[in-house]
């Protein structure tokens, strides 16, 4: 009993550790990326290669002015930043990260927590996410704040539909809401993206709406909203949005990962657990590195045509692929495929 | 006192607490703000009754949906948002008094019958998957209401089209 919650404890210091570091080395490494896919250097000065950027620029956050506007809601203020990164850094612990290890003869799960519903309870905590950025907005008491807060709970509702039934296709196949079924299911090879390559693309486009990531990233268009939601924020409850941004987009890949590219599964993963999870991270380094690379390659979309696409495009195709793929289960489940046969 | 019932105790708390800041808040946003602390308390009673599925469902679709579409709504109206707060009492009160304590009558009155038989009883009591069989019993024994609930939805979503759209 005391060792499952001191495993528990130390499991989920080590995800938030990760997800902090993380978070810290990504704008280190979307700066870098950025500046090369547009001919510059980017950030190299401090330490070498740059490495050591994310700290100066923590530590520079923490010495700056915390401003609160005068006329600001002042406990919706303060709460809005704490928002931005508590359902983020929640939504990890139903992540599976890993195939089961055994270390001093305990077998170790490499998840937090396996809930039946951990997709739902995913869903559920990205939804709270709005709240962030609409509280942001209202508290701010300024006018581009407020604008980006609206849009934002906009775009977020709508593309959360679509993305709801995209993953309900891949729970469809499995028949479970579980991170870690969903992984299993997929063993040898079986990756879901195979089986449902709409649903993949649907889900890749929503979330980077989700994120709130380019070209989705009107909340805060920097032309005509000034920063958007965060227009009046300093210091660290600035750097907190940036936080929660960044840590939703690593933990939105994982599930991205989990869904349909097989989790930490590939080759010798089960005989070598740590070969797992350096899957797992290698492929959430690639969605990493396509958030940061559509940012440098696509230019924003405007309003009406976001709201177009969410509704009239990708609703009705996820819609479409749920009925499709609920027939094929139905088709497979009852033995039609091998009555044609 | 089990843990359970210190956990029901506090969501008791949050639910009746930001209920009551609720109604009298002056600002139609803060009071819209409270009531997702009302919504909270539900989804942990839900998640205390065994019920982790309703209680996810209860944070998604009230707190992360029509939460937000209330706050959109109101931020998008700007006779509410309007600096002056409302009044705190309209012509209605006598009525809303009424019903208030009908509505206490009827609790005080089942708290009576209750006597000392208190416990908390499970929403799923037993059941290991909770999820399908509630699937289940929504595609059997309860298809019609499930289908007429549909149904009153899409019916308002249509009304609204219609009331929205200019000729």
């Amino acid at each position: 009993m005391l060792a499952d919650f001191i495993e528990t404890i130390v499991k989920i210091l080590v995800v938030v550790v990760v997800l902090l570091t993380g978070f810290a080395y990504m704008t280190w490494f979307e700066r870098r990326v950025i500046a090369r896919l547009q001919v510059r250097i980017g950030p190299n000065r401090v330490g070498p290669e740059g490495l050591l950027q994310p700290l100066a620029d923590g530590v520079k956050l923490f010495f700056k002015e915390d401003i609160i506007p005068a006329e600001a809601d002042k406990a919706l203020y303060l709460l809005a930043p704490m928002l931005a990164v508590v359902p983020s850094l929640l939504a990890a612990a139903v992540l599976p990260f890993g195939p089961d290890v055994t270390l001093f003869g305990r077998t170790i799960h490499l998840y937090i927590a396996d809930i039946n519903i951990a997709l739902l309870y995913f869903l559920g905590l990205g939804s709270l996410g709005v709240y962030s950025v609409v509280l942001a907005g209202w508290a701010s008491n300024n006018k581009y704040a407020l604008l980006g807060g609206l849009r934002a709970s906009a775009q977020m509702i709508s593309y959360e539909l679509a993305m709801g039934l995209s993953v309900l296709a891949v729970v469809m196949l499995t028949g479970s809401f579980s991170l870690v079924d969903i992984v299993e299911a997929q063993a040898g090879g079986r990756w879901f993206v195979l089986m449902q390559p709409l649903a993949f693309i649907i889900f890749v486009i929503t979330m980077l709406a989700e994120t709130k990531r380019a070209p989705f990233d009107l909340p805060e268009a920097e032309q005509e909203l000034v920063a958007g939601f965060h227009t009046e924020y300093s210091g660290m409850k600035f750097a907190l949005f940036y936080m929660g941004e960044y840590i939703g987009m690593i933990v939105i890949s994982g599930v991205a990962v989990s869904l349909f590219l097989g989790g930490w599964q590939g080759p010798f993963a089960e005989q070598i657990p740590l070969l797992g999870v350096l899957y797992f991270f290698l492929k959430v380094a690639v969605f990493m590195f396509f958030f940061v690379w559509m940012r440098a390659t696509l230019p924003r979309l405007r309003y009406d045509r976001l709201m177009q696409l969410g509704w009239k495009v990708l609703l009705p195709l996820s819609l479409a692929n749920v009925v499709v793929t609920a027939l094929a289960v139905v088709a497979r489940d009852t033995g039609f495929f091998g009555l044609l046969g | 006192m089990t843990l359970e019932q210190g956990i029901f105790i506090l969501a008791s708390l949050l639910m009746l607490g930001s209920a009551l800041a609720m109604v009298t808040a002056r600002s139609m946003f803060v009071a819209a703000l409270w009531m997702i602390g009302t919504f909270a308390g539900v989804a942990v009673l839900f998640i205390l009754l065994n019920a982790g599925f309703l209680g996810i469902v209860q944070i998604l679709i009230y707190i992360g949906a029509i939460a937000v579409l209330i706050l959109f709504a109101i931020m998008l109206t700007p006779d509410v948002m309007g600096l002056k707060p409302g009044p705190r009492y309209t012509g209605q009160w006598p009525l809303a008094a009424v019903m208030a304590s009908t509505l206490a009558a009827v609790i005080v009155l089942l708290l009576v019958r209750a006597g000392n038989d208190w416990h908390i009883a499970d929403a799923a009591p037993n059941v290991t998957d909770f999820a399908v069989q509630l699937g289940e019993a929504f595609m059997t024994t309860y298809l019609l209401p499930f289908e007429v609930a549909s149904g009153v939805l899409l019916v308002a979503l249509i009304g609204a089209l219609v009331i929205v759209r200019d000729e």
